[in-house]
């Protein structure tokens, strides 16, 4: 699959925004002593917003005829796109009623626990959405497997939690609870990440015997009929040698996982703590974005058995 | 209804005359046009409903080399319906023809990921996706005769190898056809029912491949014979 730049940058910034909203509601509701106070919550789901903003403007520069964006919320009965695009609108006003609860300090402690909970849900439930966008689809078996939503949401929530960390940290200097957690979702993400290339790497799914009605003989490709590309070419043909896609994996895993893990164990009390969170974050940005390339890189579509492949 | 295609990987010879007449008739009909970009430069490309593959089955000298038209097989469970967010890609109701409604769709390609037959394509300068409608804007006409009421690439095609008609009739041409003649869908696995059918290549009479012997009194007599010619 072609990787398409602005929805690269989509899935990344609003999974972590999301991420780090449902991170900040659970804490606000869980913890004793929340050094955040209610200036500190509000400017974390304040930079949460921002992100899932960013990220859904983004993800309109990849339609072709953005004019009729607006109609894309009527099939959520069948379509996952429907359905994330509906579900991304209407956590505005439920996070408005969660932030109006910090901010005004109303309803009292049961109130703020259904209206986080209700947050945090409905958050995670977008990023899962988001994910079954690309694990719906049967034409591209790399997609196609119930990790692609638990990935999207493992990676969301990992991203979300090291925001949080250095946001935390801006108003208390260590909080080995939330440095904890924040490691357990690291390693937790990066296992499910491995599984995930795991299960990539057996090929399955429809041949080019199947794809062509031939399933008792060899079938080779003779000519493709076009002279130049085609959509089809451009959309779908996109290929990477095989060890520049080995190479990013092990990107991936150094700047996603490794560094942001590293820093965290060791670099709490060695350096100043903003910058060991600041760190964390800046590098798992750009391996989970790496990673999310990479998940559009690899993705190999079945229409490419038309074109010459033998199994996608 | 269920109105498809049979296509005769048998007498099919290649030829792409169904192509172009698909290309004629839609670039000028309700959804054209379909957008050429660089069509007399280097690298010609555009928008085409139906396109024409080259396979070669079997290994020599038990081969063949089969031509393979495929457009839309308007799938009795569309994926690229299903997916839709916009509610562009339809179904009818009335004879299971797959449609986009241009005006309603947005160009996020989402449909020509889902569809494994590659029968989407984008059309960037009007930003909307485009795809064989089985012309349904010919198929309908009553200002046409008759016998002209049927998809253009059926229409022109030279050996006949296309049949157009209705699948829930049993007794139609295209049921009794892929009948007989195990018409077969293709990618069955993913389960989209696709309407088309494709009919496979009659078994032949095996011809014999001519060996060529060789020993030493052959070589002699070749060396002479190709002397003596000169």
């Amino acid at each position: 699959m072609h990787p398409a730049l602005s929805v690269i940058f989509f899935t990344v910034t609003s999974g972590a925004g999301y991420g780090l909203f449902a991170i900040t509601c659970i804490y606000n509701s869980v913890s004793q002593t929340n050094p955040l106070g209610a200036h500190g919550v509000l400017l974390s789901s304040a930079i949460a917003l921002g992100l899932i903003t960013v990220g859904l403007i983004s993800s309109t520069f990849h339609l072709a005829n953005p004019k009729n964006a607006w109609r894309a919320f009527s099939r959520v009965r069948t379509s996952w796109l429907a359905r994330e695009g509906l579900l991304a609108i209407l956590f505005y006003p439920v996070a408005a009623l969660y932030m109006f609860t910090v901010w005004k300090d109303v309803g009292g402690y049961n109130w703020l626990v259904i209206i986080s909970m209700l947050s945090a849900l409905w958050a995670i439930t977008t990023i899962f959405s988001t994910g079954m966008i690309y694990a719906c689809l049967k034409t591209i078996r790399q997609w196609h497997n119930p990790l692609t939503p638990i990935n999207y949401i493992l990676l969301g929530a990992m991203l979300g939690g090291l925001m949080f960390l250095f946001i935390v940290s801006m108003y208390e200097p260590v909080i080995t609870g939330l440095v904890v957690t924040s490691t357990y979702l690291i390693i937790i993400a990066a296992i499910a990440k491995i599984i995930y290339f795991f299960w990539i790497g057996v090929p399955a799914g429809p041949t080019i015997n199947t794809a062509t009605s031939f399933t008792s003989s060899m079938v080779r490709l003779f000519d493709v009929g076009h002279t130049a590309g085609t959509f089809l070419t451009e959309e779908f043909g996109y290929e990477v040698a095989r060890a520049r896609l080995i190479a990013l994996r092990w990107l991936v895993f150094l700047f996603a996982f490794t560094v942001p893990g590293l820093v965290l164990w060791a670099g709490v009390g060695f350096m100043p703590i903003s910058v060991v969170f600041a760190v964390a974050v800046i590098s798992a940005f750009v391996g989970v974005m790496i990673e999310r390339w990479l998940f559009f890189a690899e993705a190999r579509h079945v229409v490419n058995l038309y074109h010459g492949k033998q199994q996608c | 209804m269920k109105l498809g295609l049979v296509i005769d990987l048998d007498t099919c010879v290649g030829c792409n005359a169904c192509a172009v007449a698909c290309k004629q008739w839609n670039t000028s009909g309700t959804t054209g046009p379909l957008t050429d970009f660089e069509p007399y430069g280097k690298d010609p490309t555009g928008v085409w409903f139906n396109r024409i593959r080259n396979y070669e089955v079997g290994d020599y000298p038990n081969s063949k080399t089969v031509h393979f038209p495929m457009s839309c097989m308007h799938c009795d469970d569309a994926a690229c319906v299903t997916v839709c967010p916009t509610g562009a890609s339809y179904k009818r109701e009335e004879d299971g023809i797959v449609l986009v409604d241009q005006d309603k769709c947005m160009g996020c390609n989402y449909c020509a990921w889902a569809c494994p037959y590659g029968a989407r394509e984008l059309d960037r300068e009007d930003g909307v996706m485009k795809k064989c409608t089985l012309c349904v804007d010919r198929i309908y006409d009553e200002n046409l005769p008759e016998e002209e009421r049927q998809p253009a690439c059926v229409m022109t095609c030279p050996t006949s190898a296309r049949y157009f008609g209705d699948f829930d009739d049993p007794n139609s041409e295209v049921s009794i056809i892929s009948r007989e003649r195990n018409g077969e869908q293709l990618m069955p696995e993913l389960g989209y029912e696709p309407v088309n059918k494709y009919l496979p290549p009659r078994e032949k009479k095996k011809v014999e491949t001519y060996v060529n012997e060789t020993n030493s009194i052959k070589a002699v007599k070749d060396w002479v014979n190709r002397l003596v010619a000169r």
